[in-house]
Formats: structure tokens, C-alpha cells, sequence
């Protein structure tokens, strides 16, 4: 076990060996150039011209790519080169406004989907199923943005019960230790503020977790609804065992196996890809950031920003396959 | 058994969190916009007509995206600088609405009639936030500070370029275009400028927010971080700031105006999307919001909890011609897309009405403006006669560029786009809209890799000099001058009324420029739109400035 994860950590070199080179490439094959992006538009040639020798991008491509790794080899993510701060301490405040939001929203899914799916199998073909998968399969084609303005005008405007923007109340600022705001506020003590950081992640929570909730709802189903016609569970029925002993007992672990794949994927895909949810409810995420960095060619930041979400979204993976073998004794590595 | 017992009760908690959120509304978070709100303890006050201040004077300033930098000199976006307006002061200031400057951190000025000595009197008695004074040595040490790569303070090693120095002054230390020869403490708070050149725009470049002062101190402590720690003279001062969330700036207890600012605490919050900052504002969270989409503007006018802020104009959008390639190299079809573009059409279907039709490349109100221009009508048929005259009966084909991306003078510019290309079929000419990357899109027009574009330019000084000489100075290419317009009479026009100082005489020599451009037609001057704020009607004294920084020292709220 201890060995395979090692194995597994090695892998993970070559990984992201792999995955700078292609940003690297990607990022430098886009035209536009920093310096252009960073002066705006009234910007004079020899100040962009000046601006591109300070930064060093009229190097060739090789060295420049040489420099980021020999950093990268020693811990450093570099410096943005818009802002000027160091990538590895400016990141973090956006990585964990993301994490943050992505606990939650799989939280939300999780609860919901396995639930919503283990019933709908448990009663296949009854009302609570079809209105379920309805939903499920309306929430896999609802378009995000459409869905948080809607929640945004309904609950912010229009009852007033949730806040429109942000991760707290900027009157009355969390001070911030860790940059989880849950936690934060709770060593601060602040109850108050703990209460206010929660109402400010329940619609982007529910608005990122929409997606993956019908996933896992209609994964949960079709795995229970399998697990559920195997013959251990005949036994267990056989034994007049009651239905709600039967599923959430018995038949839950092994049901899970495949949710549990899902749950992984999207936690990693949640992680860099929830920028519409970030820009519509003005949450400074780590999406958000790396789409400034794109549109900005702020090129250090948009590698390493790549490079973290890609070893988180790995380091998930690897955790979901650990989690397997506590799920499943059968399985080994 | 003991596991399932947790995941049960995980879900319990969380059901019941949100069944408790749903029905209570009652913290500190809840949205105050019900003006009828009882005011407790007053009640035996006298009723007054006037509003009066409000006990909490928070305000919440929303916008579309977050600051660059608080270190104003080395960054050029319109977000930094109008964070550290609050914080910082220059020499001379601008008035509220206008670019007409008076005292600041000087109280007086004088120059010698060659244009190459300024003197400036300095305010006595005025501290930076950390406590030190204020006086001619911090001056001196700001401007060399942008002027020599070489400064202890340039912080050239951490990438710091201060390229606005290097546009508005004419280079840097070393350079022989470089205007600022030396300059010289003549007392504790008198400094004078020694000038290698007359400078026609100097005093208006001193009241732009890139020039303020930062305490010296401040560089000695906070080195290169001073772009997250700013200290300054100006009515706030800086607390907190939680990237692309958040800025946090306090009332400066010390400031040298008496009774100024109004308000205890100002915050700066991003909210990215137009739609959801409305949202904010109708939900009481936030009191003024920024970029107001003009769709947007019949919504919040006719509503009385709310007030529309209006900029004066301050740029002008215009469709340019690549004036060396061929067929935009012939006048008379450059003239002729003049006639066939319906200007006030595009302002009312994309301005929400809030623009002037333009037709010089500067804005109204700026020294200089030739208001004796007769601008190009709106007439299809003239232009198709030009183009015939231009040996073009049957029309041609071409590629029209536009912007991917909203602009103060553009808020619709993939819009605008479709709206000229329906002008231009009207008189058998067939544009084919292309679009890319914003910074694509400026490089290769930089390039001149277009035929047709759209693009425009947003004042900082107040000086006409900074639209014509970028714009449309053969000095300018490669550069803002992106229609690779060279007319040698306009370029020697600019460059002598850049190096005068009597404002008389420029504005003779400005008007002269606009007369020969408006000839050759190198652009279609499409409008000067006015940028539009929306804010809460308990928001009081607040007037939006050109440049898009104010200083909100004057604004209140009220009950």
C-alpha cells in the first residue's frame, strides 16, 4: 500500500514534466504579449519594447523555459508579472477561496446525489424516481451562469435571504489566518462572522454542485440498482432484514465504488474549472485567477497556476484510489 | 454502522443549515434598502427636510475588476489609480468634474516665460500617514524615483517601470528626448523643476494621479512591496486588501482639510459580472456601482432609491482606416465611409443615448477642440458618389476588426460592428467582421496587420496633446497611432504646440491640426460616450470625475 502511493507520487513527476512543456507551448503560441497587456492600450512601443527587456520575454522561448524550471526545482512558482508578487504567496489566498467553495459544493452534491440515487433505486420506477432523474438530467444541462443569476436574482434581489457577492461581508472583514473563512472564523471565534462566511457559499456551493450532483445521483442509481439485484443481497433479504438495513448497510459499500471514481474527477475538474460560479458570485478562486492570467499573458502565473491545480487534481485521484481499498478489502494494490 | 451514523447525521446538519438560513435574515449581512426603516432614538428630534448623515458612513464601491498595483506610477489601469486617488495626493489637483487644476499638495506655482524653470510653493503643516512630514525633499524623491532606472527607490530589479514618467515627460534620465533636466530643493517646501525643454502639457501632467507623493519613509520601509503598502497624504488611508475581493482604506484622522472626508471607511469591492453588481446594488449590499450596462440605465432611472452618476466625456471611439494600404489610401473613400456611418443610430441603440456624436479624435471641451469643424453627415447616397468618383461604382470587400472586449468609449463593440457593417452595405461596400484576443488585437494593429478597425482613447490630463500626438503624429507609429496617418504638416503642428507653454497660442495650433485631419479623414470619429454610475439615493456629494479616479473626500451618506 505505502509503496504504491510512493509509485503513484513518482508518477506524478513525468506528469507535470509533461504538462509544463504543453502550457508552456500553448501559452507562448497564443499571440499577444505581456508587456502589451500590462501597459494597455495607450501604451507607446518603446515602453512595451522597454517593459519586454526588463521582463525578460525577448528571450528565446528555451531559455526562458530554462529559468521557470530551474526555479520551479527549487520551490519557487516565480513572480506575476503583472502584480509583481511572488506567485507561491499570492496564490494561496485564491486557492483556498477555491477548495473552500469546492468542500462544499461536493458536500452538497454528495449528500444530495447519493441520496436522491440510492432511493431512486431503492424504489425504481416510482414517482420520487422518475421526478429525481428529471431533475438530474436537468441539472447535467443546466447551464451554470443561467442557474446562478437566477438564484442570485431570486434569493439575493428579490428575498433578500443570501448575499449576491463575495466570500464575507466586506463591512465587517474575517481576519483572515488560514484563508479557509469556516475555519478562520471559528479560531477567531467570531460566530458571528462564521454564520455570514456560510450564508456566502451556500448559492455558489449549490450553483457549482449542481452539475455534479445529477452525476452522482444517476451514478449512485445505476451502481445501487446493480448492487441490489446481486446475489449477497438476496441472502440478506432472504434473512427479513429491513429494506432500510438492506440498502444504506449492505448494499451502500459496494454501490459507492463507482460514485466514489466520479467524486474524484469532479472534485479535480470543480478545482479549476468553476470560473463562471467565481466570476457570477464575485468569488476570488483559483479559476478566476487563472483566466486573468491568461487574458493578462502573465505567463509565470498562468504555468504554475496549471501546474498546482494539475497536482491537486492528481493528488485527489490518488486519494480516491486509497479510499477504495477501506471501501473494498477485495481490492489491492 | 458507526460510519453510516455520521454520514446520516452530516446530512441532518446540513439540511437543517439550510432550512435555518432560508428563514432568518436578521444579521449584520441582511440588505439595507428599506428607506422606511425605523429610526430609533431620533424620534424627538425635529423632523428636517435635509437628509441627515447616516450613523454607519461605510461606503461600498463596487467594480468590474481589481487593482494592479497601489504603487500608482507603475501601472496604467484605471482601477489602481482609482484606489490610490484616495490615498495619495499630486501638486496641483483637478477639479471635481473638470481637468482644470488648482492647489494641492502646492499652494502655488509659478514658471518663467521660456517655459523651462517651474517653481512650486509647497502645502506647510501636511503628514504622510506614518507621521513624517511632507515636504521637498519627498517631492525630489518621487520624481527621480520614476526618472533613473538607477534610484535606490526604482526597484528596476522587481520589473517596477513607470512608463506614464516615460510617456508624459519624454523618457527617462539619460534619454535625449527625457524634459526634466534637474530638479532642485530651494527650501523645505519650495522645489523647483529645471526643464531641458518647454512642456506645454507640465502643469496638467502634474495633477494626474501617476505624479503623487509617497512618503520616503515608506520606500525605506516597505522597499518594493510599497505596491501593497502605500502611504501617502490623502484623505484615507490603507488597511487591508484581499486580492481581486476587496480593498480596505480608513478616514485619515490627520488629514490637512478640516472636516474632510465624510466617510469613516471606504471598500473597493470586485464584482466581475455587470449583471450581478446590479444585482448587489438592488440588493443593498453595495451603495455605488461602477461600468452600469446602458441596458441597464431605464431600469435604475426610474426607480427612486436609486441615482445615475454621470462622467463628463473623456474619450472618443473612432473607426480607423490603415491610411498606406490600398483602397483606404485614396481620401475619397475614406471619406466617403465618413458620409456612410450613422452615428446617432449607434448612439441610441448602443449608448442607451449617452454619447455625443464625435467628430474630431479629441473631446469636446478640451483646449484646442475646433468646434468650427463641419463633420461629416450622414448621407448614403454622397458617399456613394465618392465612391464612384474614387473609381469604386460596384463597392469592395474588406476585413472590419473590432474589439473582443467592452470599453468605456465601446460598451458593445461585436454589436457596434454588425451596426457599420449594415451602413457600409448600404452603400455597396461588404466588411467582414473579424475579432480575436484583446491583446492580439492590439498588437497586431500596432502592426498594422487591419484594413478597417475600431478602437479608441481615454483622456488622463486633460491635455489635447495626449489624444492628437498619440493618435495621429506620424511620432506615434509604431504606437497609438495605429491608422498610420503621416500628414508632415499635422506631426509639425503637434510637435511645436507640445513645447508651448501659453495656452492661447496652443489652442490655435490644436485647431489648426484638427482642420488638416478632418481634410484627410484618416478615422471616422465615432462618439465621445459618457461613462455611466449607478449609486444608492442616500449617496451624497459624490461627482464622478473624467479621468475615472475622484476623490470621494466629499461624499456622504445619508438616512
Amino acid at each position: 500500500m505505502f509503496s504504491y502511493i510512493i509509485r503513484r507520487l513518482y508518477m506524478l513527476i513525468p506528469v507535470l514534466l509533461g504538462m509544463s512543456i504543453v502550457t508552456f507551448s500553448i501559452i507562448h503560441l497564443i499571440p499577444g504579449n505581456p508587456a502589451q497587456t500590462i501597459l494597455g492600450e495607450q501604451a507607446s512601443a518603446q515602453a512595451i519594447e522597454e517593459l519586454e527587456e526588463r521582463l525578460g520575454l525577448n528571450k528565446p522561448y528555451i531559455v526562458q523555459y530554462g529559468v521557470y524550471m530551474k526555479d520551479l526545482v527549487q520551490g519557487d512558482l516565480g513572480t506575476s508579472l503583472r502584480t509583481k508578487q511572488e506567485i507561491s504567496k499570492e496564490m494561496w489566498p485564491y486557492l483556498a477561496a477555491t477548495m473552500e467553495l469546492t468542500f462544499f459544493a461536493m458536500l452538497f452534491a454528495m449528500v444530495i446525489g447519493v441520496n436522491a440515487g440510492i432511493i431512486s433505486a431503492w424504489k425504481q420506477n416510482s414517482a420520487f424516481d422518475y421526478i429525481s432523474m428529471l431533475i438530474a438530467l436537468i441539472g447535467v444541462s443546466m447551464p451554470i451562469f443561467w442557474l446562478a443569476l437566477m438564484q442570485q436574482w431570486i434569493f439575493a434581489q428579490e428575498l433578500a435571504w443570501l448575499p449576491a457577492f463575495g466570500r464575507n461581508n466586506p463591512r465587517s472583514p474575517i481576519e483572515t489566518i488560514t484563508n479557509f473563512y469556516i475555519i478562520d472564523t471559528i479560531i477567531n471565534g467570531r460566530f458571528d462572522q462564521l454564520w455570514v462566511a456560510i450564508k456566502h457559499l451556500i448559492l455558489p456551493a449549490i450553483a457549482l454542485g449542481t452539475i455534479p450532483m445529477a452525476i452522482i445521483a444517476r451514478m449512485t442509481r445505476s451502481s445501487m440498482l446493480e448492487v441490489l439485484r446481486s446475489d449477497y443481497i438476496r441472502t440478506v433479504n432472504a434473512k427479513g432484514s429491513k429494506t432500510v438495513v438492506v440498502v444504506y448497510k449492505h448494499a451502500l459499500k459496494n454501490a459507492l465504488i463507482p460514485v466514489l471514481t466520479v467524486v474524484g474527477l469532479q472534485t479535480g475538474t470543480l478545482l479549476g474549472g468553476a470560473i463562471l460560479t467565481e466570476t457570477i458570485f464575485s468569488w476570488p478562486g483559483i479559476g478566476r485567477y487563472i483566466f486573468e492570467a491568461i487574458g493578462n499573458r502573465d505567463y509565470p502565473v498562468i504555468q504554475s497556476g496549471i501546474l498546482v491545480v494539475a497536482t491537486m487534481f492528481v493528488m485527489i485521484n490518488l486519494f480516491v484510489d486509497v479510499m477504495y481499498t477501506y471501501i473494498d478489502p477485495r481490492i489491492k494494490f | 454502522m458507526f460510519k453510516k451514523n455520521y454520514f446520516l447525521l452530516a446530512l441532518l446538519l446540513l439540511v437543517t443549515i439550510f432550512i435555518i438560513s432560508a428563514c432568518s435574515s436578521d444579521d449584520a449581512n441582511a440588505p439595507v434598502n428599506d428607506s422606511n426603516a425605523e429610526n430609533n432614538g431620533n424620534n424627538d428630534v425635529a423632523e428636517e427636510p435635509a437628509a441627515e448623515p447616516a450613523e454607519e458612513q461605510v461606503l461600498i464601491f463596487a467594480r468590474g475588476g481589481d487593482s494592479v498595483s497601489l504603487d500608482y506610477a507603475s501601472v496604467t489601469d484605471g482601477e489602481s489609480s482609482r484606489v490610490t486617488k484616495q490615498i495619495y495626493e499630486t501638486l496641483v489637483e483637478f477639479d471635481q468634474d473638470s481637468f482644470e487644476y488648482g492647489e494641492g499638495l502646492a499652494t502655488d506655482w509659478s514658471w518663467d516665460d521660456d517655459g523651462l524653470r517651474f517653481v512650486f510653493q509647497l502645502r506647510e503643516g501636511v503628514e504622510f500617514h506614518d507621521g513624517t512630514d511632507f515636504n521637498a525633499e519627498a517631492v525630489k524623491v518621487n520624481f527621480e524615483r520614476w526618472a533613473d532606472a538607477e534610484h535606490p527607490f526604482a526597484f528596476t530589479d522587481d520589473n517596477y517601470v513607470y512608463s506614464v514618467y516615460g510617456t508624459q515627460f519624454g523618457g527617462f534620465k539619460g534619454d535625449d528626448s527625457h524634459v526634466i533636466d534637474e530638479i532642485n530643493i530651494l527650501g523645505d517646501f519650495e522645489i523647483e523643476f529645471i526643464l531641458n525643454r518647454p512642456l506645454g502639457s507640465f502643469m496638467q501632467n502634474m495633477g494626474m494621479s501617476y505624479f503623487a507623493i509617497t512618503s520616503p519613509a515608506a520606500f525605506e520601509e516597505h522597499g518594493s512591496k510599497i505596491n501593497e503598502n502605500p502611504v501617502g497624504t490623502g484623505p484615507f488611508k490603507f488597511v487591508s486588501w484581499a486580492k481581486d475581493d476587496s480593498i480596505i482604506l480608513d478616514k485619515n484622522e490627520n488629514y490637512w482639510q478640516e472636516g474632510l472626508p465624510k466617510l469613516d471607511r471606504v471598500i473597493f469591492q470586485v464584482i466581475p459580472d455587470n449583471s450581478a453588481r446590479l444585482t448587489a446594488l438592488r440588493s443593498g449590499e453595495i451603495d455605488i456601482m461602477d461600468g452600469l450596462s446602458p441596458d441597464d440605465i431605464a431600469t435604475v432611472e426610474s426607480d427612486a432609491a436609486y441615482q445615475l452618476f454621470e462622467r463628463s466625456t473623456n474619450n472618443v471611439g473612432y473607426l480607423g482606416f490603415h491610411t498606406e494600404k490600398e483602397p483606404f489610401d485614396n481620401v475619397l473613400v475614406r471619406r466617403a465611409i465618413n458620409h456612410a456611418v450613422n452615428k446617432e443610430a449607434l448612439i441610441g441603440a448602443l449608448y442607451g443615448g449617452l454619447a455625443q456624436s464625435a467628430k474630431n479624435a479629441v473631446p469636446p471641451g478640451y483646449l484646442g477642440y475646433n468646434d468650427d469643424i463641419e463633420e461629416y453627415e450622414f448621407n448614403p447616397e454622397k458617399a456613394k458618389e465618392l465612391l464612384t468618383e474614387a473609381g469604386f461604382p460596384d463597392g469592395f470587400e474588406f476585413e472590419l476588426w473590432t474589439m473582443p472586449v467592452a470599453r468605456p468609449y465601446m460598451p458593445n463593440p461585436e454589436r457596434a460592428a454588425e451596426a457599420l457593417q449594415a451602413d457600409l452595405a448600404d452603400v455597396g461596400l461588404t466588411a467582414k467582421i473579424v475579432t480575436m484576443e484583446w491583446a492580439t488585437y492590439l498588437e497586431k494593429t500596432t502592426l498594422g496587420e487591419q484594413d478597417v478597425f475600431m478602437l479608441g482613447w481615454s483622456g488622463v490630463n486633460g491635455d489635447p496633446d495626449y489624444f492628437l500626438a498619440n493618435l495621429l503624429s506620424a511620432d506615434a507609429i509604431p504606437g497609438g497611432n495605429r491608422t498610420f496617418y503621416r500628414n508632415a504638416d499635422v506631426t509639425r503642428i503637434l510637435d511645436e504646440a507640445k513645447t508651448i507653454v501659453d495656452p492661447a497660442i496652443r489652442d490655435e495650433l490644436y485647431k489648426e491640426a484638427q482642420r488638416l485631419i478632418h481634410e484627410d479623414a484618416p478615422m471616422v470619429p465615432l462618439v465621445h460616450s459618457v461613462p455611466i454610475l449607478a449609486g444608492g439615493a442616500n449617496v451624497k456629494g459624490y461627482v464622478a470625475h473624467p479621468s475615472t479616479s475622484e476623490v470621494l473626500s466629499f461624499v456622504e451618506l445619508t438616512n
